[in-house]
């Protein structure tokens, strides 16, 4: 190699180097990793796969999924997961969040004369999905679902007031399309409209409205998306919101149920780490295999 | 226990196991890189390789070792992955996109490990395991390595050398990170972390739905991703996947391996120069100013400020119930105060305070303790450009470790920390002015700004984590957010080691009783209020446009 020009030499080197590092850390590493790994931790390298009580594997302990029938109504014998943004809900192809962000408030209305199919579908704000999760599950559950920052109807409470600096001459509810009844009637004095699809309210000044609720009855994991869309947990506030419901529908006894979802609670690990959580899929297998 | 407790808990007790580590394993990488002994797989490899691991190497040597091997290493990869639909194992992938496979190679190779596309529908297991994981070794070794020429060069005197990259590269892989990331991934399967080579495979779900499967070398790319403050992820949704991340304790290790490496190598450097208090006072500034970043998120996401966060009771959209909101903040805050950017959690929902934080612990140069090797060399310029401040503030010759810092050193400081801020402002700026730049934005208003800044930040400080909902899968994006890759990692590279090179030409200049003493609280205070002051100026117009107006408003 002494006769190449140097800068040949230091490439093939580096070539070389590249081919010989690739052979150590990208087929020999993984390769005695995955050997070692299926030998001693086999149940757990190969995805800690599950089965109902016939024997058919029916998931895995660690990968949430919907319980839910071909219309995706839940199915009210069973514990739900949270809400889920991978793909049509707990897709393991087609993993991830809503990644919306904390002011993300207005919606888009569905309208019916919009240009486009986007125009005519709408997009609903995180907010909005939050207030109507909320909604939907204090009606499966028999308690209210009302929340801070959501109107009765289960959309976000958001006015747009004009002009955006100065004294209010207009306000809209603008989540709420007409014909609806807007949850507050007036503002600062002003008469509240409803909104209408497709009019741009760009132009005003953008006011979320708290008001009054201060008794929450449907928990935050129950009206949020996860990071990865699988998350196979719920917390213990909203397995026992829904435990008088799933021991009616099955007709069992409210404690054995009770008792049932504190088997498939983890703690915190060492007592600090992460938040206690109840595994829905086990959960649900636990209460089949009665 | 409430969940504040438990969270400062998990927080203290990372702390704690760091600062048992930091003398053990900072010693063991001072003998990995000066000792003069080669063991028998290295003097294979060598001869493999065709180098002679005694022969010495010039900066400039250096310098270009690092690029020919970074350069072919992206070629290298930009091949895979557009062949990998003739290679067995692929999972029946498609061969990826042109646009995409440049983004990706030089994401990987330039330790960012930016994503744009996703894991389980686009890339099969080749890519994965020899393609992107050796990366994931080999650029944290070249991390290492820089580090330790800069070292050097403050230890030697009236020397020409630097030391041999190849040497450095290969001991940094072979005697550091293997035997770590192996041991942790094991680590990581008895939690539950899948690790096959196997098919997909489709079962019918409790209620008749279906899931497919996604089968992966997860654990062995686990945990190199973290220890290596790479931050690629097998899945799209990175650590929040339960088969990468699946149980509480599985993060706290994974946060653990993000900050081992980076903050035990100021031991290291301490014990080069031959003064641990050097050491100690480096990682003081990198604890001071990580623990008030951490601070800062932890509370803004336990208060849950902002419509939403409110309207929810709980900044809970995009985390996981497994690790609650403090654990999911202290994974953020880590993986942003190094060059990591793997998530557990979902940053682009963060209440805005928490989400500027992050933004913010980027552009510090991600020193507090920063990529392995990188954060190292990244703080000890921020000490060089300290020293100098302070020197003229006393009307004294600025001095660092008995190197004087005159005007060729001062430059190469100053355009070291001249880069990233031109990338990062130039690469919003031409976003934010085209009409495709703009398009990439999901969320609207002040919000959609902080996407796209959060985007160059991000690449040009060869971080990776992403305002996620910011659809950056574009040639536009893809090639600009390359090239800030690109030059916000050899860039710097270029500038430390000619810096390097010229300390290391330099007689060593007696200590005097003007000489300002560097291993002082004092110097702690100067250099972290150096750090923060700089970045402030640089960066307060686009940060007051963007988290701070949302978080304002």
């Amino acid at each position: 190699m002494d006769r190449m020009p140097s800068w040949l030499r230091q490439h093939l080197a580096a070539l070389r180097a590249l081919l010989v590092l690739t052979a150590v850390t990208g087929v020999i590493y993984p390769l005695v990793t995955t050997g070692v790994a299926q030998a001693v931790f086999n149940h757990q390298a190969n995805g800690s796969l599950v089965a109902a009580k016939d024997g058919r594997t029916v998931g895995s302990a660690l990968i949430g999924q919907s319980f839910t029938d071909k219309d995706g109504n839940p199915v009210r014998t069973y514990f739900q997961s949270r809400p889920s943004a991978a793909g049509d809900g707990y897709d393991m192809l087609s993993t991830g969040a809503s990644n919306l962000g904390p002011e993300d408030v207005l919606d888009t209305l569905p309208d019916p004369n919009g240009a486009d199919e986007q125009a005519k579908e709408g997009k609903q704000s995180l907010l909005t999905q939050v207030c109507a999760r909320s909604r939907a599950v204090g009606e499966l559950e028999g308690v209210s679902g009302a929340r801070p920052y959501c109107t009765p109807d289960g959309v976000g409470a958001v006015l747009k007031v004009f002009p955006a600096v100065g004294r209010p001459s207009r306000a809209v509810s603008v989540n709420q399309a007409c014909p609806a009844q807007p949850f507050t009637s007036t503002y600062q004095g002003v008469k509240v409209e409803c909104g209408k699809p497709g009019e741009d309210y760009a132009a005003g000044t953008t006011v979320p409205v708290r008001g009054d609720v201060t008794d929450v009855r449907v928990p935050a994991d129950a009206v949020t998306a996860s990071g990865s869309g699988l998350d196979p947990h719920i917390s213990l506030a909203y397995a026992e919101l829904q435990a008088p419901r799933v021991a009616k529908e099955r007709g069992v006894g409210l404690p054995q149920v009770q008792a049932l979802i504190r088997e498939h609670t983890t703690g915190r690990a060492l007592g600090f780490m992460g938040e206690p959580a109840v595994n829905v899929l086990q959960l649900n297998l636990a209460l089949d295999k009665r | 226990m409430s969940s504040t407790t438990a969270g400062i808990l998990f927080i203290a007790s990372l702390l704690v196991a760091l600062a048992v580590c930091y003398r053990p394993l900072g010693d063991y990488m001072y003998r990995v890189y000066t000792t003069t002994r080669h063991s028998r797989v290295e003097l294979a490899i060598y001869r493999l390789v065709g180098v002679k691991p005694d022969g010495e190497q010039r900066w400039a040597v250096y310098a270009r070792s690092v690029l020919a091997f970074s350069v072919l290493s992206i070629l290298f990869l930009y091949g895979l992955q557009r062949v990998q639909n003739h290679l067995f194992l692929s999972l029946g992938m498609d061969p990826v996109a042109p646009d995409l496979a440049w983004n990706t190679a030089v994401s990987f190779v330039t330790n960012t490990n930016w994503q744009a596309y996703s894991g389980e529908s686009a890339m099969g297991h080749v890519v994965q395991t020899a393609g992107l994981a050796v990366q994931n070794f080999v650029s944290a070794a070249v991390g290492m390595a820089v580090a330790m020429a800069l070292v050097r060069g403050f230890a030697r005197n009236k020397a020409d050398t630097l030391g041999n990259f190849w040497v450095d590269l290969v001991r940094g892989t072979l005697r550091i990170l293997l035997p770590i990331a192996f041991v942790a991934a094991l680590a990581l399967v008895a939690g539950g972390a899948i690790q096959t080579f196997g098919d997909h495979f489709t079962w019918a779900t409790l209620t008749g739905g279906e899931q497919t499967f996604t089968p992966a070398a997860a654990a062995s790319q686990e945990a190199i991703k973290e220890l290596g403050t790479n931050g690629g992820g097998i899945f799209n949704v990175n650590s929040a996947h339960p088969f990468e991340n699946p149980t509480s304790w599985t993060n706290w290790i994974e946060i653990f391996l993000i900050l081992v490496i980076a903050t035990s190598m100021p031991r290291t450097f301490g014990r080069m120069v031959g003064d641990n208090r050097q050491g100690y006072a480096i990682v003081s500034v990198m604890a001071v100013i990580a623990v008030i970043s951490i601070g800062v998120t932890n509370w803004a996401e336990l208060s849950a400020g902002g419509t939403v966060p409110q309207a929810i009771g709980h900044a809970l959209e995009g985390r996981e119930t497994r690790f609650g909101v403090s654990n999911s903040g202290m994974f953020a805050s880590a993986t942003t105060l190094t060059s990591t950017g793997a998530v557990d959690s979902f940053h682009d929902s963060y209440t805005a305070l928490g989400g500027g934080m992050l933004i913010f612990n980027m552009l510090l140069g991600e020193v507090a303790p920063g990529g392995v090797g990188a954060g190292l060399y990244g703080i000890l310029i921020l000490a060089v450009v300290t020293v100098f401040v302070a020197g003229l503030m006393v009307g004294r010759t600025p001095e660092y470790l008995g190197k004087k810092i005159g005007a060729r050193e001062i430059k190469l400081a100053s355009l070291y920390f001249l880069a990233t801020p031109m990338l990062v402002l130039v690469g919003t700026a031409v976003a934010m002015a085209t009409e495709t730049g703009r398009a990439a934005m999901l969320n609207s208003g002040p919000h959609g700004l902080s996407e796209i800044l959060y985007a160059y930040t991000s690449a040009s400080n060869n971080n990776g984590s992403a305002f996620a909902g910011v659809s950056v899968n574009t040639p536009f994006h893809n090639s600009t957010l390359g090239l800030c890759m690109a030059f916000g990692r050899f860039l710097p590279i270029v500038l430390v080691l000619a810096l390097a090179g010229s300390l290391a030409r330099q007689a060593p200049s007696p200590a005097s009783a003007g000489t300002l003493p560097t291993h002082r609280p004092q110097f702690v205070g100067m250099v972290v209020g150096v750090t923060i002051i700089l970045v402030a100026l640089t960066f307060l117009p686009a940060l007051a446009l963007g988290p701070l107006a949302e978080g304002l408003l």
